[in-house]
């Protein structure tokens, strides 16, 4: 009897657990706001300003969603989450979406049960030195100090690189990017290693920041981006094709401040007339309102936007497009055609 | 010395001379400095060594502390104003004045409405008054820009007093509860607010009905009442049980093995019929928007107040003589004792995920408190056990030839003497526990070193780091001070012996 009553639990319980995986859109409209995994705070990707409000490249994406699915885009509950608690918050339903500078990897995206539905940022691991080093090559760094943040990707990548092309390294184990920085600028280091989008906010919060360069080698491959459980399709389309949306909309010269416009009559673009909603059914398809695309973009802007507000070359930070330009334009950014 | 005597004396002094001045070495500052600074020519080398390494220090820290800039927006503003002011080194304060709500409550929601009705009555009324604003007229983003642009109006410290005051009457409370414990001076009457405290402080933290802490505060209160009823009838057992069956009925569903759902527990219905009839309450706020040092005091508060009962009966428990309850209690404490509590802290916010159905969302503060709990009461055993280990044992066997049974040798006799002794130890605990509570934010919850990492990931204070960390530490000495002190005036006061 025990048995069976144990079992029944098991069955109701993997029901449910079934159950709620397939909907997370029902979820997230019964709520009323998306739940979003984001970092505890990171220049550029997220952070929160003075009224406790977040903003951010990272976050722009969170609120694009939630204007897309609710209409709102400040329906969104930001669970600030470390790199050691990301993936089971995302995999106990604690969170609907992981948009956190997660790097999409084979193992992540299959062992750990996740599903990443794109890249948002294309980063790479590089280096930063001093001017006065005279250093214009990472493969000039033979017999170097190198700060490098311990249990990360990064450790490893560095070993790889300086192996492969003969350097020898000395390297200065540090915890986290504040220590880092600290350490790089008490001279305790001649190079900083990281990501390419963390060095340059360090940079930018420098001193004397044009005495420091980052050095052109990258070398390795850190596509970030959103993820979402496994085992609901449908959510995950929503969340790829927001992505999709905001990269298509820079691609068609869709913006923030035309949207509207373009949206109350078709347009003698097709692609636009069926991103916006004026032409066909595609927002019936992933089971939203035709309007969807135009209330994302009207709430964060396209994706060349939601750049330049956050870590373009306008701001501190000031990232080069680089990777993260359009196809046409020589990057990485390439939406499958709307329809 | 007769009055007839006629020798002749040339003088006889009849008052006292004014003492005479001690010679000038010997006196005042100079004798002071002389005694503990140049005594010898190796303590005076020393002296001169101490002072050059403090101005040292000093010359470094002050101007940097003192010529701070408080004003400015950004990182970069700061720079400018001291470069302008033509200072070699400025602390930039500014991060504090502006951000100093964040690092005390992160991000719990502060009383908009309120706010909004005593300071910005002008733009909430263009906004179609306070209902059209917060209570559905507008969507999140609108409120949202209202509510910024409100903030931006108003200054810090009439956020802090209104905006917040439901975690600062919470503090005021928590300071009245706590006196009459901590100062015997005080009126017995005040420890019934005491009692009530927790449930005060629930209701004003977390908000939601005001039916839900007073029930179940009732629903214990008549728990023990039946208890006691019926023990005193039927003796310490039978009261035992029928306190024991009144818990299940009003807290628990006893009859879920048999399938009967629905009529048990009886709190749940007399809180939806009393919210039906006068529907009162706060706006209830989730555990996860708590943060900042609010969230080390609650932490580290429920830790304290939890953690000393439980340790006590652990180290009674471990010095007991029936041996099931021996091993249990050694196994605890070890168990406990033995792995860091940052592990712990992973264990509650990670694993318990995975053997806990999936749907049912444990409050992960909860989680905490509880294990931030067993992990300090299995070191407050271990230093009561150190008390009870210093008592001779004479004092034992007194109370047992007084024919006091174990409680009442213990209540009397054994414990008062046993923790006046623990009491250093008891305090190093609970101190290093307050600290300790920064470990949270590993696994995710927003303390207040969290908040510095999400300030400082803002573009504007990118870069800053002392004045964050100072302004956190001092937070943190305020109250372990405090707390040293206090236990050294209860050692002054509770000393008994003649030495």
């Amino acid at each position: 009897m025990n048995k069976k009553v144990f079992l029944g639990a098991l069955t109701v319980a993997g029901l449910a657990a079934g159950a709620s995986a397939a909907a997370t859109l029902d979820d997230v409209k019964a709520r009323g706001s998306l739940k979003c995994g984001s970092n505890e705070g990171l220049a550029g990707f997220a952070a929160p300003d003075a009224n406790g409000v977040w903003q951010g490249f990272d976050v722009s994406l969170c609120r694009a969603i939630a204007a897309a699915v609710l209409g709102d885009a400040q329906a969104v509950e930001f669970v600030p989450l470390t790199s050691q608690t990301r993936f089971t918050a995302l995999a106990a339903g604690e969170v609907d979406v992981l948009v956190r500078n997660s790097t999409w990897t084979f193992s992540r995206d299959t062992d750990l049960k996740l599903d990443f539905v794109g890249a948002n940022y294309y980063d790479g691991q590089g280096f930063m030195v001093r001017n006065d080093l005279g250093v214009s090559s990472a493969k000039e760094l033979d017999g170097s100090t190198v700060c490098i943040q311990t249990g990360t990707t990064t450790e490893l990548n560095l070993a790889d690189f300086f192996r492969v092309n003969n350097i020898s390294y000395e390297p200065v184990p540090v915890a986290t990017n504040a220590e880092g920085q600290q350490q790089y600028l008490a001279g305790a280091c001649d190079v900083y290693t990281t990501d390419i989008s963390g060095l340059a906010a360090t940079r930018a919060t420098f001193e004397n920041a044009s005495e420091h360069v980052i050095l052109p080698e990258v070398v390795s491959k850190e596509p970030l981006g959103p993820a979402v459980r496994h085992g609901d399709s449908e959510w995950a389309d929503i969340v790829r094709w927001t992505l999709n949306a905001l990269i298509a909309a820079e691609e068609y010269g869709v913006t923030s401040a035309n949207v509207m416009e373009l949206a109350a009559g078709p347009t003698t673009n097709p692609e636009i007339n069926r991103l916006l909603g004026t032409e066909g059914e595609l927002g019936a398809m992933i089971a939203l309102d035709k309007d969807w695309a135009v209330r994302a973009i009207a709430a964060v802007g396209n994706y060349g936007e939601v750049f330049e507000r956050n870590i373009g070359e306008a701001t501190p930070i000031g990232l080069a497009r680089g990777l993260n330009a359009q196809w046409t334009e020589g990057g990485l950014l390439y939406a499958p055609p709307f329809r | 010395m007769s009055a007839g005597r006629t020798d002749p004396v040339a003088f006889v002094r009849r008052e006292m001379l004014a003492p005479a001045a001690p010679p000038p070495g010997q006196v005042g500052v100079i004798r002071w400095v002389r005694e503990n600074l140049v005594s010898s020519w190796f303590n005076a080398i020393l002296t001169a060594l101490s002072l050059y390494a403090i101005r040292y220090v000093l010359s470094g820290v002050l101007p940097w502390t003192l010529n701070g800039v408080w004003n400015a927006t950004s990182l970069n503003e700061c720079r400018e104003i001291r470069d302008a002011r033509g200072l070699e080194t400025a602390a930039c304060w500014a991060v504090i004045n502006e951000r100093w709500l964040q690092i005390l409550f992160g991000f719990y929601p502060t009383d908009d409405r309120l706010l909004a009705t005593l300071f910005y009555s002008d733009a909430l009324a263009a906004a179609g008054g306070a209902d059209a604003v917060f209570n559905g007229g507008l969507n999140a983003t609108q409120r949202v820009e209202f509510v910024s642009g409100m903030k931006n109006e108003l200054s810090n410290g009439l956020i802090f007093l209104f905006g917040y005051w439901r975690p600062l009457l919470a503090l005021a409370c928590l300071v009245v509860a706590v006196a009459p414990i901590l100062y015997s001076s005080l009126p017995r009457v005040l420890l019934l607010f005491s009692l009530a405290f927790p449930f005060v402080a629930f209701f004003l933290l977390w908000g939601g009905s005001v039916w839900l802490p007073l029930l179940v505060a009732l629903g214990l209160l008549a728990t023990m009442l039946i208890g006691r009823a019926v023990g005193a009838r039927f003796g310490m057992l039978g009261g035992s049980l029928a306190g024991i069956a009144a818990f299940l009925v009003i807290f628990m569903n006893p009859l879920s093995f048999l399938g009967v759902t629905g009529l048990f527990p009886l709190l749940p219905k007399v809180l939806g019929v009393m919210d039906s009839i006068l529907p009162w309450g706060l706006s209830a706020i989730p555990s996860d928007q708590f943060g900042g040092f609010m969230l080390a005091i609650i932490i580290g508060t429920s830790g304290i107040v939890l953690s000393l009962p439980l340790g006590i009966v652990l180290a009674l428990g471990r010095q007991s003589s029936m041996p099931l309850i021996q091993w249990v209690c050694v196994t605890f404490i070890e168990v406990i004792r033995g792995v860091p509590l940052i592990v712990w802290l992973f264990t509650a916010s990670l694993l318990l995920n995975y053997f806990l159905p999936p749907g049912t969302s444990f409050d992960l503060l909860l989680r905490v408190i509880i294990m931030v709990t067993l992990f300090a009461s299995a070191y407050i055993a271990e230093v009561v056990r150190g008390g009870l280990a210093a008592l001779p044992k004479g004092q034992y066997e007194a109370a047992d030839s007084l024919g006091l049974d174990y409680w009442k040798s213990m209540r009397l006799i054994v414990l008062p003497q046993a923790l006046k002794i623990s009491i250093p130890g008891i305090v190093n605990t609970f101190i290093g526990l307050f600290k300790d509570t920064t470990l949270v934010v590993f696994i995710g919850l927003r303390d207040p070193l969290g908040l510095t990492n999400a300030i400082r990931a803002t573009a504007e204070w990118n870069g800053i780091y002392w004045e964050l960390y100072i302004f956190v530490g001092l937070l943190f000495f305020t109250f372990c001070f405090f707390m040293s002190r206090y236990s050294m005036y209860l050692e002054q006061r509770l000393r008994t012996d003649h030495r």
